[in-house]
C-alpha cells in the first residue's frame, strides 16, 4: 500500500490498536513546561506512579517567566511558584530541567530543535498546541492537554484516534518580502481556522522545499491555527544540514546511518490524502490580520472584507470581531496606527527572524509612537544575536533586546499590551485579550513588524526593501 | 482524574450563539497560574462575563438569571486555540456536563471527554433549532442520552443522533480514564520499546 509520510511514522509508533477505540501511540520525546504540567504531576503522585521514561522528557519554564532581570527572583508570586514546582517535579523524577538564565533555556518549541532533540521520524508531544512546530523536521508533533501529559509521564504513550491526512502544496517561488509566516496566514485565510480540523497536514511544493528550517518551523507552528493537529515537511538536505552537529543529534557513524534512514521519510508517490489544497506562491503577498482569529487575514494592500453575503451568527461574529478591533469593513489596513510591535514567540522568535528584522531596520530609526518588545525565543538565539552583532544594529536604530520567554504571545507575565492598543505581533494568535485584556493584535511577519516599527503605521515592507 | 459517571441528563441549556469561541475566552491565560485544578469556574469566560471592576456584564448569558442548566450551547468551531485543559476544567467546575455545537476544535474535544464533559456535535440546522427553542422558552428542557447517543428537545420531541467513539463512551459511562488503561499496559509498552 502506498503510504503518506504521516502514515509511515504513525504506524511505526502504534503499540496497540484498541478495539473500536483510539490507538495507543508511543511517544519518543516529551517536552514539558510550568503551566500545563503541575496538575499532571499531582495526578501521578495521587496514583503513586513515577515518570516512566524521564530520559525522554525535557523541561523548561517559558510561558510565565519575566523577560527582564531574569537573574533576580520572579516577582509575581504565582508565577514563581509555578516555575518552582516544575523544578521540584523535575528533581523528584530525574528530568533534565533548563532553568531560567541558563544556556539551554528558552521556549520549548525553540530549544527542542536547537539541541537536536527534535528529529525526523519521531513522535513528539507537549502540553502546548504549538508543538506542531517540530513537524518541520518530518516528525509527528502535536499539542496535548494536561490529562494527556499525565498519560505520557505515566506510560510514555498516549491514546489518540488516527487523524485524516491533508496535503497543502505551494507551487512556484515566493515574491520578494514574502515569508513563511505569510504563507501560513494566507493558507489559514483560505481554509479558515477550522479547515484543518481532524487532519494532519503535510506541506509540499517548491515554495516549501526552498524554505529554511526556521521558515518551515514557522509554517508548521501555525498549522494548529487552521484547526489541524499538526503539520509536517518531509526531511531533506536542508533538514540534515540544520541538524548536523547539534548536541543530541546522532554523531559520527550513527549520523550517517540516521541520515540514510531519514531519507526514506517521504510520502510515496501515489499515496492518497483525504484532503488536498494547492496554491501558487505568486499569489501571496505580505499578510496581516484585521480581526480576532488568525483566519481573518488579508494581503497588506487589500481592504477589510464587507459583510455582504453574511448572515445569522456568521455576521454577528464578524461584526463583534471588527467592533473589538475598532475597524470597519472596506477600510484599508495600510496606514493604520500601531502602538506596539512584538517580535518573538515560538512562531517568529528564531535567529532568522532577528536577522530579517535587524537587516530591515538597519540605518533606520524606531518610530517614536511605537513601543517595541524584541524577545528572543531562547538563550541560544539571544547569544547568537549578540555574536552576530545584531544587537548593535538594533540599538543604533533605537531598539532594545529583552530576555527569552513566551512574553507577549500570551501575556501571562508582565508583558501585556494595554487595553485598546494596537499590537503588530509576530506571534500566532490574535484572539480577544490574548496579549492582555482589551489588547488588539495584528498578526504579521517579522518584516512587516519591522516596517511598522520604523514608520509607526501598518506598512507594506516591500516599499522599504532594497530592490 | 475522577469525574462523575455520565448517564442521562435532563436540563435547560445556556445559549452562547458565538462562533469560534476560543480557549483564551473560555479561560484567559492570566488565570492559568494555579498548580491545582480547583476553582477555575469562577473565571470561566472571565472577560466576556465581567467588567474590569469585577461587576458582571448584564448582557452575557451566564449572568442572565433566565438561563441555567448543565448544558452549554455554542456556535460552530467551539474550543479553538490552545491546548489548555484549564478550559475544560473551568467548564466542568462551573457545572456544565455537556457542550453542544455544530463543530468542535480537536484538542478541546479530547480534553472535554478526558474530564467528564460530553461534547455533542449536531447539524447546523439542529443547532439553530436549539437556539430558537431556548429563545422561545429559556426553561425548555433537553435530554442527553449517552447510551443511545441521542440529544432531544423535550418540548417538541425532535431528536438527533450524535457520534462518539465507543471506547470513549465506555470511559465516560464508567468514569474511567486512559491512564488506568495505559498503566495496565506497561509490560506491552516495555516490549514495544525493545522491539
Ligand atoms: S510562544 Fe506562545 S504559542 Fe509559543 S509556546 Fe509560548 S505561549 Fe505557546
Amino acid at each position: 500500500m502506498q503510504k503518506t509520510l504521516f502514515d509511515k511514522i504513525w504506524d511505526a509508533h502504534v503499540v496497540k490498536q484498541v478495539n473500536e477505540g483510539p490507538d495507543v501511540l508511543y511517544i519518543d520525546r516529551h517536552l514539558i513546561h510550568e503551566v500545563t504540567s503541575p496538575v499532571a504531576f499531582l495526578g501521578l503522585k495521587k496514583r503513586g506512579l513515577k515518570v516512566f521514561c524521564p530520559e525522554k522528557t525535557t523541561a523548561t519554564p517559558d510561558h510565565n517567566v519575566p523577560t527582564v532581570n531574569q537573574n533576580q527572583a520572579i516577582k509575581d508570586e504565582l508565577s514563581r511558584h509555578q516555575v518552582e514546582m516544575l523544578k521540584m517535579n523535575c528533581i523528584e523524577h530525574n528530568i533534565v530541567y533548563h532553568a531560567l538564565g541558563t544556556e539551554g533555556h528558552g521556549i520549548v518549541h525553540i530549544i527542542g530543535p536547537e539541541m537536536g532533540l527534535t528529529q525526523p521520524g519521531m513522535t513528539i508531544v507537549c502540553g502546548d498546541s504549538h508543538t506542531s512546530t517540530h513537524g518541520a523536521f518530518g516528525a509527528i508533533a502535536f499539542g496535548i492537554g494536561t490529562s494527556e501529559v499525565e498519560m505520557v509521564l505515566a506510560s510514555q504513550c498516549i491514546m489518540q484516534p488516527k487523524p485524516k491526512k491533508m496535503r497543502i502544496t505551494i507551487t512556484g517561488k515566493l515574491n520578494k518580502g514574502v515569508t513563511a509566516k505569510d504563507i501560513a496566514l494566507y493558507v489559514i485565510s483560505k481554509i479558515s481556522t477550522s479547515g484543518g480540523t481532524g487532519h494532519f497536514i503535510e506541506y509540499a511544493g517548491s515554495a516549501i522545499t526552498s524554505l529554511s528550517m526556521e521558515g518551515r518551523m514557522t509554517l508548521c507552528n501555525l498549522s494548529i491555527e487552521s484547526g489541524a493537529r499538526g503539520g509536517m515537511v518531509a526531511p531533506d538536505e536542508t533538514t540534515f544540514n540544520y541538524m548536523k552537529g547539534r548536541e543530541f543529534a546522532p554523531q559520527g557513524n550513527e549520523w550517517d546511518k540516521a541520515v540514510e534512514k531519514w531519507k526514506n521519510l517521504k510520502s510515496d508517490e501515489n499515496a492518497v490524502f483525504d484532503t488536498e489544497f494547492t496554491y501558487d506562491a505568486a499569489d501571496i503577498e505580505p499578510m496581516i490580520t484585521y480581526g480576532t482569529n488568525p483566519g481573518m487575514g488579508i494581503g497588506i494592500s487589500q481592504t477589510i472584507p464587507s459583510t455582504e453575503g453574511m448572515e445569522g451568527s456568521d455576521k454577528i461574529t464578524y461584526e463583534k470581531s471588527l467592533n473589538y478591533m475598532g475597524y470597519n469593513p472596506g477600510e484599508k489596513m495600510a496606514g493604520k496606527k500601531v502602538d506596539f510591535v512584538f517580535l518573538g514567540s515560538c512562531t517568529n522568535g528564531r535567529i532568522e527572524d532577528f536577522r530579517q528584522f535587524s537587516a530591515f531596520v538597519k540605518g533606520k530609526k524606531k518610530a517614536p509612537n511605537v513601543t517595541a518588545w524584541l524577545v528572543p525565543g531562547s538563550k541560544q538565539v539571544e547569544n547568537q544575536i549578540r555574536e552576530e552583532g545584531l544587537v548593535e544594529i538594533l540599538e543604533e536604530a533605537g531598539f532594545e533586546l529583552r530576555q527569552p520567554g513566551c512574553s507577549a504571545c500570551l501575556a501571562m507575565n508582565d508583558d501585556k499590551i494595554p487595553e485598546g492598543k494596537y499590537s503588530l505581533s509576530t506571534s500566532n494568535r490574535n484572539f480577544e485579550g490574548r496579549q492582555g485584556p482589551g489588547a488588539r493584535t495584528l498578526l504579521a511577519s517579522p518584516l512587516t513588524a519591522a516596517a511598522a516599527a520604523v514608520t509607526g503605521v501598518i506598512t507594506d515592507p516591500r516599499e522599504l526593501l532594497a530592490p | 482524574m475522577s469525574y462523575d459517571k455520565f448517564t442521562i441528563i435532563q436540563s435547560p441549556a445556556v445559549p452562547l450563539p458565538i462562533e469560534n469561541v476560543d480557549t483564551d475566552q473560555i479561560i484567559p491565560a492570566r488565570f492559568l497560574k494555579a498548580v491545582e485544578r480547583k476553582g477555575f469556574g469562577d473565571n470561566l469566560f472571565r472577560d466576556w462575563r465581567y467588567n474590569k471592576d469585577g461587576s458582571p456584564k448584564a448582557d452575557f448569558p451566564l449572568n442572565n438569571k433566565k438561563y441555567s442548566g448543565k448544558i452549554l450551547v455554542g456556535g460552530k468551531n467551539f474550543g479553538s486555540g490552545s491546548s489548555r485543559e484549564h478550559a475544560a476544567w473551568a467548564i466542568y467546575d462551573y457545572g456544565f456536563r455537556v457542550v453542544v455545537s455544530s463543530f468542535f476544535a480537536d484538542i478541546f474535544k479530547g480534553n472535554a471527554i478526558n474530564n467528564g464533559i460530553l461534547p455533542v456535535v449536531v447539524t447546523p440546522g439542529f443547532l439553530q433549532k436549539i437556539f430558537d427553542e431556548i429563545e422561545k422558552d429559556s426553561n425548555t428542557l433537553f435530554e442527553v442520552n449517552l447510551e443511545q447517543q441521542k440529544f432531544t428537545i423535550l418540548s417538541t420531541g425532535e431528536n438527533i443522533y450524535f457520534e462518539i467513539n465507543p471506547y470513549k463512551k465506555h470511559c465516560l459511562q464508567n468514569g474511567l480514564d486512559d491512564i488506568d488503561y495505559l498503566v495496565e499496559m506497561k509490560e506491552q509498552i516495555k516490549a514495544f520499546e525493545v522491539a
